[in-house]
């Protein structure tokens, strides 16, 4: 069975973003990027599966500018077999990517395709879901157990009340959350190895795809500086606030 | 909380921007696989090993120290599943030969690497470290069948190795050496001695640990020229490679140190256990001095290690200590002090420690390249350069990075105020492992002495115009540039001055040896401010000709080269007024003069 990894270069963990001058984004020039972490999960399920003999094959794929083949790499040097770079300078939201994956998963014909639940850029949540969709397949989303049996796949989600266990009919779509799995520290002798694997280059042009954004940004600002608290007297005044200056009551 | 976080972006600058290791390595045989992007992906990955992994063990062990138990060592908790994720890494292989299990990487990310794992944990990081010592004797010096013995052990790191030099009654001066070594009928030898002070002479990491001895066969010549070198395996090893018998040597007790008590310092008794010579008979120095380079480059780095971790450590506190207020008036006047990073003194230490770490960072990395073209360039005048500037430049890399490397854990102390003091912060440990790197592998001022000695007078000053024409070369491009002069001038100054100065000596030096040794660490030093006084001004170039990318990495650089040639360099002006009162102040007052008290 072949599984199809998608994974996305986003700003470091460690970053402390700031927004541009103009307001337009956020600014990302020169600062570090790497793997988005959930996808490194996605990554290490994957070989997972593969080490357990339930996959046969692991292709990655992402999405955006050249260097994203260092994330690529990256995903080699865990396990995955091969790489299919999309590559594109175009911004994109969750839907384009969906519709690439999709136009990727019809030439592919995995089995499974495992996403990371959000990107820790925009966190948007969208992407594995809206994939689901243009597939007509199953989903199994924020999976913090997976367990591949036949031709089904038993996903055990994190969900607000606690967890819930979903069987999908194969070929589904599963998205991981935090608790799935903890990505290997790779080897050395995996990332030399990385390096001579097969790593397949496309655009969404060739995929018979429009990436253009759907949505427009307005405007990008920063949190409101938290200001700094007051003492209150009395449980009667805390409500009264969180009533009347808070508003959460 | 502490915290330690790769340098990786000043690793880039150094090897891609500045260095471009790239180019060279493209030209060096064997290196085909090392291009940028894949040293890259390995610094990466190592620098999550050393934050994730070995960080959090530092101040652990240094807390819980090794045990001894009767002859056995066990290393702090933690240590040694550290070690086995590390080996199944495949890291210990690192730049080790391919024909026994080695990827065969470049000598240069190696550097780097012990960078980061000396900053997260020198005391672990030292018993990798010491077996690949090891694995560099056996492959500079062994037969075929020895390193088809040891070399696959060593490089998969299931087996350790130690170096056996220091005896109780010898450290600098190994002509002193005692410990034995009796030929037996079938080609081996039985060692018996002691040895003192050896690093990772015993522990629980590895399934057998190699101990490279140098001792006297029975015949030597006295001094240095009758010793030699052993490989004396705890356990003998068995014809297939596997661990045989316990060989007749033991840990007999550990020392209690200042720091760097996670790294087990023994007592080796040696009761005529079998040895094997390595190399030729009698040669045994020579075959140390092979290694030595790499060994002593590798002692610079635990110096340039922490002091990065103790800078992070120290810029982190003091944005966030508040203490008095800006004297130029309250720079943060909503909230009840200004953090003391706006304080002049503060910005004194970070930025003494941010300017030694950088400029170390550059040199170490151009030697660790030197290193690379010295074993495998085919060009034999290139690989002539090379070892020549490595020569000159290692006891420059050893005692320089590390006595700076101290400064700047004491000054990262000091950032602390009284919560330095107090171990919790863990600053005071940077400190305490950060001195060791001062006495062992030469003491720095036995680096000195072999600078000024055996590298400069001796083959007067033509390994030093090697260098020198090379900073030359610079400063003629480079000084009719506008946004260069400020950098440049200071340093073709200096550069010409030290040739003065170092005739001056050599003159000195023929009537009274005593100058020479007189002027030896002062003159290193003075060697290290032309060395990073070159490679700042190198940084200049490269950063402010990206200048326009608004990128404040560049603009950090150059505030901080002005900085190192404004608050640091001048140094070279007290140095040159201290050589030139020469020995005589020093050896004038008797030695009965000392203490006329007592
Ligand atoms: C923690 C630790 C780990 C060590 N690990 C190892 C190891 O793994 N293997 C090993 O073999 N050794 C090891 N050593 C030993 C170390 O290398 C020696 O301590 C060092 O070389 C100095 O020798 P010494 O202690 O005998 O000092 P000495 O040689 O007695 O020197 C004392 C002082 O005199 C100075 N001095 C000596 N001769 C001269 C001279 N001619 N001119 C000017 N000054 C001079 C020295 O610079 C020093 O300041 C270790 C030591 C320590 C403390």
């Amino acid at each position: 069975m072949k599984a199809l990894v998608a994974v996305k270069r986003v700003v470091d963990y460690n970053v402390k973003v700031r927004v541009k001058a103009d307001g337009s984004d956020v600014d990302i020039g020169n600062v570090k990027m790497s793997m988005n972490p959930f996808d490194e999960i996605a990554v290490e399920e994957a070989v997972r599966l593969k080490e357990a003999g339930k996959v046969s094959e692991i292709v990655v794929v992402s999405l955006g500018v050249k260097q994203c083949e260092e994330t690529l790499r990256t995903a080699m040097a865990m396990g995955a077999d091969r790489g299919i770079l999309v590559e594109t300078e175009a911004p994109l939201q969750p839907l384009a990517v969906a519709k690439l994956l999709k136009a990727v998963v019809d030439k592919e014909q995995p089995q499974l395709v495992i996403l990371g639940k959000q990107a820790i850029d925009d966190d948007a949540n969208q992407t594995g879901q809206m994939l689901a969709a243009l597939l007509g397949w199953p989903q199994g989303t924020f999976a913090s157990k997976v367990v591949v049996a036949d031709s089904k796949v038993d996903v055990t989600r994190e969900i607000d009340g606690g967890l819930e266990t979903v069987a999908l009919k194969l070929p589904a779509i599963v998205t991981t959350d935090l608790r799935l799995n903890e990505p290997r520290y790779v080897k050395l002798p995996n990332i030399m190895a990385a390096k001579k694997k097969p790593l397949d280059k496309t655009t969404p042009a060739d995929l018979g795809v429009d990436p253009a954004p759907r949505l427009t940004v307005l405007k990008v600002a920063e949190p409101a500086k938290r200001s700094a608290g007051v003492k209150v007297a009395s449980v009667q005044e805390l409500v009264a606030k969180l009533k009347n200056e808070a508003k959460v009551l | 909380m502490a915290s330690y976080k790769a340098p990786l972006r000043d690793m880039q600058f150094v090897m891609h921007e500045v260095l471009e290791v790239g180019n060279t390595l493209a030209t060096l045989p064997g290196y085909e696989d090392a291009t940028p992007d894949v040293l890259d992906s390995v610094l990466e990955e190592a620098a999550k090993f050393s934050e994730n992994v070995l960080f959090p063990l530092n101040r652990t062990g240094d807390e819980e120290g090794c045990h001894f138990d009767n002859g056995e060592v066990k290393t702090p908790k933690g240590f040694k599943e550290a070690y086995q994720q590390f080996i199944e890494g495949g890291w210990t292989g690192l730049d080790c030969d391919p024909q026994y299990g080695g990827q065969g990487l470049p000598k240069v990310v190696g550097f780097s690497i012990s960078e980061m794992q000396c900053s997260a944990n020198m005391a672990w990081a030292m018993y990798p470290g010491l077996s690949h010592g090891a694995y560099a004797a056996v492959n500079n010096h062994g037969t075929d069948e020895q390193k088809a013995l040891y070399l696959p052990k060593l490089i998969d790191g299931t087996w350790s190795g130690t170096m056996c030099l220091t005896e109780p009654h010898c450290g600098t001066d190994l002509g002193l050496l005692r410990t034995k070594a009796d030929p037996q009928a079938d080609g081996s030898y039985l060692i018996s001695g002691t040895k003192i002070f050896i690093s990772a002479g015993e522990h629980d990491l590895t399934d057998n640990i190699l101990h490279l001895v140098l001792a006297r066969l029975p015949d030597a010549p006295k001094d240095v020229k009758g010793i030699s070198l052993f490989i004396v395996p705890k356990f003998i090893p068995t014809a297939e490679g596997g661990v045989g018998a316990r060989n007749k040597l033991a840990c007999g007790s550990l020392e209690h140190k200042m720091g760097i008590k996670a790294n087990a310092t023994c007592v080796m008794n040696f009761d005529g256990a079998v040895g094997y010579l390595i190399g030729e008979p009698n040669k045994g120095m020579q075959c140390m001095f092979t290694m030595m380079n790499a060994a002593r480059l590798g002692v610079g780095m635990q110096g340039l290690g922490l002091n990065e971790v103790s800078y992070q450590q120290a810029l982190a506190y003091a944005k966030d200590r508040l203490q008095m207020r800006a004297l130029a008036g309250p720079k943060f006047p909503d909230k009840p002090a200004d953090p003391i990073i706006v304080h002049p003194d503060v910005r004194r230490m970070l930025l003494t420690m941010k300017a030694y770490a950088e400029g170390g960072r550059v040199f170490s990395t151009w030697l660790g390249l030197l290193l690379d073209i010295e074993t495998q360039s085919q060009d034999e005048a290139e690989k002539q350069d090379a070892s020549d500037l490595l020569a000159l430049l290692i006891p420059v890399a050893k005692a320089f990075m590390t006595d700076n490397g101290f400064e700047a854990t004491n000054l990262g102390l000091q950032v602390f105020g009284g919560h330095g003091y107090i171990r919790e912060w863990g600053m005071e440990q940077f400190v305490r492992d950060a001195r060791i790197s001062q006495i062992y592998e030469g003491t720095n001022g036995i680096q000195a002495l072999d600078l000024i000695g055996r590298k400069v007078l001796m083959d007067q000053a033509t390994k030093l115009r090697k260098f020198t024409k090379i900073v030359h070369k610079f400063c003629e491009a480079n000084g009719d540039d506008e946004q260069l002069k400020e950098f440049i001038e200071p340093v073709a100054s200096l550069n010409k001055q030290i040739l003065d100065i170092t005739m001056q000596i050599g003159m000195q030096s023929m009537s009274n040896r005593d100058e020479a040794g007189a002027a030896a660490v002062d003159y290193l030093r003075l060697l290290g401010h032309l060395v990073y006084g070159y490679f700042w001004a190198r940084m200049v170039k490269t950063a402010q000709a990206k200048a326009d990318t608004g990128d404040a990495f560049y603009q950090a650089k150059v505030a901080t080269a002005r900085f190192y040639f404004a608050k640091l360099f001048p140094e070279h002006l007290s140095l040159t007024a201290k050589l030139k009162a020469g020995a005589k102040p020093l050896m004038a007052l008797d030695s009965e003069h000392f203490a006329l008290h007592l």
